[in-house]
């Protein structure tokens, strides 16, 4: 069970920013923290951690405190029990993959713990590697695996599969989910990526300009408005082609190229690169199973 | 030939490269990470050697050092010391003098670190101290080689420095550079010929060791 209640002022890219949070975990749950950039996300994990001081607020966490400005304890980063996984991985580079694990390790006990992280990680044949020779995904997935060394209370992981294809982003979220349930972490997760989201966790925090403005599980706060009948998606116009008596229009939702055929008064006022919805109805599409 | 004065100097910048290193580590470690309202004056004043001209570093400390005045006789008297027209005042000195050198590649090193290295070795539980050397330090090699080789090729330059502060005193503080004014002073060209020849080749050869390592060039030779 963690306790987060903290309130902190930040220079944020759009000015001030005054988080205000008041956040109860179940132990065993993985939330999300979702919300645009410099909504105050990844300064709340730095926070939790200790890397940040906080203004004012109380962190407590199984029954420890970690945070009590009133009483002025403010627990070392090096006493918190926490995992984090860096946007940037922070994996040492002068360390081959295994001396990464093994610099977390506290003690020699736990050598078993790392070969079987190796092992669930499908880290073996990369062990004896440098982080600058991996690829994106195998630098992810020993990050993950050296934030677990330790046994931590909590995993924090700011926004890590970001920088990685779809592919490889499906097959670290179910290591994720793996590992999570494996060595019962309590998870908190930065993403923008709500199937992402919909996936993984059991629980979302919006934060929108340092407070929560909604929460509850996946399902909550994403698609209960949206039960409209109608399929409602964002895009950017990449093309418009007249093609005989219509036009063509060509608009990138997500990561998939979408053409829409529309009449001469729809895309009178319509230019490349304007954000455009593109809704249909729900008898309308087709559905196939693809996996 | 004699070697002395080049044995001098040589043994000076050693000992100066080797106590400089391990002062400027805490010094580059502060700067590159303090938020300190007196570190710009600190950067300040082990920047100056860079722009000062040795004599005016050596001329004070000459009169600092002096018996003569409260803080040399003070270290005369407590430690047994005498720093002027000594090889210890030289080296003290010199380590002042080329504190810029060691303390400008480290510092540049450590901020060119990503932040998240530090923090997560103490997220893992590491101090400090630790973190400092088992991750930081481990991670500026290059920086590191740079700072001690241009401490070295400072201090083996030195002139003004070491003229004001430790005279001529052949054995105790006649270096090099010294030694070839002495000779051109005598007219005796050929002996300062030879020094600066020697002190030209080695140091050529130290800088471009540097170089082919830091630029990785011996590596992929090797490889």
């Amino acid at each position: 069970m963690i306790a987060f209640q903290v309130r902190k002022s930040l220079e944020g890219p759009n000015g001030l920013l005054n988080l205000d949070l008041n956040i109860q975990i179940e132990a065993g749950d993985l939330v999300t923290l979702y919300g645009a950039s410099g909504a105050g996300k990844t300064s709340a994990l730095r926070i939790l951690a200790g890397l940040m001081k906080a203004n004012s607020g109380r962190i407590v966490v199984d029954g420890s405190i970690w945070l009590d400005t009133s009483n002025k304890i403010d627990m070392k980063p090096q006493e918190r029990q926490v995992g984090f996984v860096f946007q940037d991985y922070a994996l040492f580079p002068h360390l081959t993959a295994l001396q990464n694990l093994e610099f977390a390790s506290t003690d020699s006990t736990n050598k078993s713990q790392i070969a079987e992280l190796v092992e669930i990680m499908e880290l073996e044949k990369i062990q004896n590697r440098k982080p600058a020779t991996l690829s994106g995904g195998q630098r992810q997935r020993l990050a993950l695996a050296r934030s677990i060394v330790q046994r931590p209370k909590i995993l924090l992981l700011d926004e890590p599969l970001a920088a990685l294809d779809i592919t490889m982003r499906l097959k670290i979220q179910t290591y994720l989910k793996k590992v999570h349930e494996r060595y019962n972490l309590t998870t908190i997760l930065v993403s923008h990526d709500i199937g992402e989201i919909h996936k993984l966790s059991n629980r979302v925090y919006v934060l929108e300009e340092g407070k929560v403005v909604k929460q509850g599980t996946p399902t909550e706060v994403f698609f209960n408005q949206k039960l409209s009948g109608k399929f409602k998606f964002k895009g950017n116009v990449l093309k418009i082609e007249k093609e005989d008596v219509v036009y063509v229009v060509t608009v990138l939702i997500h990561n998939e190229m979408v053409k829409v055929i529309a009449q001469e008064s729809e895309i009178k006022n319509l230019n490349v690169g304007d954000v455009v919805l593109v809704a249909s109805k729900a008898f309308n599409p087709i559905i196939q199973k693809i996996k | 030939m004699n070697w002395e004065p080049l044995i001098l100097t040589f043994k000076l910048a050693a000992v100066t490269t080797i106590l400089l290193f391990v002062i400027a580590i805490p010094i580059s470690y502060w700067l590159a990470y303090s938020k300190a309202k007196l570190k710009p004056i600190l950067e300040t004043l082990v920047s100056m050697p860079l722009v000062l001209p040795p004599t005016v570093l050596g001329f004070y400390f000459l009169i600092a050092f002096s018996p003569n005045n409260a803080f040399g006789n003070w270290i005369n008297e407590t430690l047994g010391i005498q720093l002027v027209f000594s090889f210890t005042g030289l080296v003290l000195a010199s380590i002042i003098y080329s504190l810029p050198f060691m303390v400008h590649p480290i510092q540049s090193g450590l901020s060119s670190l990503s932040p998240s290295l530090k923090e997560a070795s103490y997220l893992m539980g590491k101090s400090k101290t630790k973190t400092l050397i088992q991750v930081l330090l481990p991670n500026i090699k290059p920086s590191l080689l740079t700072g001690i080789v241009l401490s070295f090729a400072h201090t083996v330059g030195e002139f003004g420095v070491v003229l004001m502060i430790g005279g001529n005193i052949p054995g105790k503080t006649k270096v090099a550079s010294i030694a070839i004014y002495d000779e051109v002073e005598a007219l005796n060209y050929s002996a300062a010929n030879s020094y600066s020849l020697i002190l030209f080749g080695i140091t050529f050869c130290i800088l471009l060791v540097v170089y082919l390592v830091n630029g990785g060039y011996l590596k992929r030779f090797t490889k």
